[in-house]
């Protein structure tokens, strides 16, 4: 974290949110044994990861999680210069009738998770597929709204919301960063 | 992951592995790793390079290789159109400049050629705008052969630098044998060759290998063994006496695998031809990784087209 960030989740609060969607997600799903969890890379990983843990403790079953990356469905993939690396897609196990829980930590335009709802779709046909995520910084460009939120915020175009993870995946908060100028 | 951050793929073509960059070609092995699972879905298939338009050009006969390009346009739902040199204009006269520029009116986004003519993918990558994709050029280059057998090794042996790999037939007229030798010499193994003296190129030991006088001396220490198919269409001459004295003499079979390691690896980069330089039992044994090779080539090919021509090959997203 630099002096410009401002902190809009300390690690206290961002934990209590996990856990507080944990809840809520049991209570949206009586069975839980028919949940599975997608995280989407990166931060949607770790955040799976850390509501799976939630979910067990509150409920006693392991939920199983895949990891999506979302790269090869993006819609702006030959429209822009920037490159973009490919990494793992793995979904150890079938989606068909299931309830798939999508997780990112960071919801803005849609269009990752228009990618992710299409890259899902390609691997089987679930029963429902709901979305959670940290913080919502609204300014949608695609009809998506999630099921579960953490935090809603609203701030400037030039900024951006960064949910920070350690290398071992524990919450360490949220921050708001400005936007990297790009040289000139 | 490779130590590339910051590094950002900007080649328009794929012509040999000899000028690729180490960190270019672990970005092309990261990004085929990642593109392996697509072809074990139900639906193998993303929309990637939706609306890219892929021709593939064939001068020589290849099922194999050509089919594998084209499976990997498709998976990433670019459309593609194969050309072969018994229906091309070639048969009619046209050079092969003439014959890509009028390809390239037709707005393709990639051409994928294999050429008897070495450093032809060259000359066609200086006239044309679309991305030129080397599928072997004459006794010069097979830079996706080579890729696909870096990829294998690595996921056998869990990484390339320090092995000893031995390659054993037909260097002097091997494609294979040359791209490979880049390959691996850059990713750091040990290479080795073996060979009819008729095969051995003279001064090879200039590319950084070892070259052993019987095969029995390349197969002790190896940890991967490569053998490679007899170029009878590229030899022009008679190099050995007999299929039966080349299989005597130059195959892998159960008997000279007994000086191998007990980890060894097996690969070849087919056709091959059976019972003369590897046998049956060989090429179907325990050891032997010429299926993977073939499963990877296809996701190999598949990060090469989206590495040219789908926006792909930046590392620093991936940070």
């Amino acid at each position: 974290m630099t002096e410009q960030d401002r902190l809009i989740l300390s690690q206290e609060q961002a934990n209590r949110i996990v856990s507080r969607l944990a809840t809520q997600i049991l209570e949206k799903n009586v069975n839980a044994a028919e949940v599975v969890l997608i995280g989407m890379r990166t931060g949607g990983i770790f955040l799976a990861r850390l509501i799976q843990e939630k979910l067990k403790q509150l409920e006693g079953v392991a939920i199983p999680i895949g990891v999506l990356d979302i790269t090869l469905y993006r819609d702006d993939i030959s429209t822009t210069d920037q490159h973009h690396f490919v990494r793992k897609t793995e979904i150890p196990f079938s989606l068909n009738g299931r309830v798939v829980l999508l997780v990112d930590d960071v919801l803005h335009t849609g269009r990752s998770t228009r990618a992710a709802l299409d890259a899902m779709m390609d691997f089987g046909r679930p029963k429902r597929v709901q979305l959670a995520v940290l913080v919502d910084r609204g300014e949608r460009e695609l009809p998506i709204s999630p099921n579960f939120v953490g935090k809603t915020i609203s701030i400037d175009e030039n900024e951006r919301v960064e949910v920070i993870f350690d290398d071992e995946g524990t919450l360490l908060g949220a921050v708001v960063r400005q936007h990297e100028q790009t040289p000139s | 992951m490779s130590e590339s951050v910051e590094k950002v793929w900007e080649r328009k073509d794929l012509l040999g592995i000899r000028d690729l960059d180490i960190w270019e070609i672990e970005l092309i092995l990261d990004t085929a790793e990642s593109f392996l699972e697509i072809s074990k879905r139900d639906i193998k298939k993303v929309p990637t390079l939706r609306g890219k338009t892929v021709i593939t050009v064939f001068y020589e006969a290849s099922t194999r290789t050509r089919v594998s390009f084209e499976l990997a346009a498709k998976r990433l739902s670019a459309d593609t159109v194969n050309i072969s040199a018994s229906t091309s204009s070639a048969k009619k006269g046209e050079t092969l400049i003439d014959t890509a520029r009028n390809l390239e009116a037709m707005a393709p986004d990639a051409i994928i050629m294999r050429h008897p003519i070495p450093g032809s993918s060259d000359l066609l990558g200086r006239h044309v705008r679309s991305s030129i994709i080397n599928a072997g050029d004459g006794a010069h280059e097979h830079p996706t052969q080579a890729l696909l057998d870096a990829m294998t090794i690595r996921q056998v042996k869990g990484g390339i630098a320090g092995l000893n790999i031995s390659i054993i037939g037909d260097i002097t007229h091997s494609r294979v044998a040359r791209s490979n030798i880049y390959c691996l010499t850059k990713l750091g193994a040990n290479v080795t060759i073996a060979g009819p003296a008729t095969m051995i190129p003279t001064r090879v030991e200039e590319m950084g290998v070892r070259v052993v006088r019987t095969v029995r001396e390349a197969i002790r220490d190896a940890d991967v063994i490569m053998m490679l198919r007899i170029q009878r269409e590229r030899q022009g001459k008679v190099l050995f006496p007999s299929d039966r004295d080349y299989a005597r003499f130059f195959g892998l079979n159960l008997e000279n695998m007994e000086e191998a390691k007990d980890d060894v690896t097996i690969m070849h980069p087919g056709p091959i031809n059976r019972g003369v330089e590897i046998s049956p039992e060989v090429a179907d044994g325990p050891f032997s990784v010429i299926l993977e090779q073939v499963t990877n080539g296809v996701a190999v090919r598949m990060a090469i087209l989206y590495l040219l021509i789908g926006k792909g090959g930046s590392d620093e997203a991936a940070a």
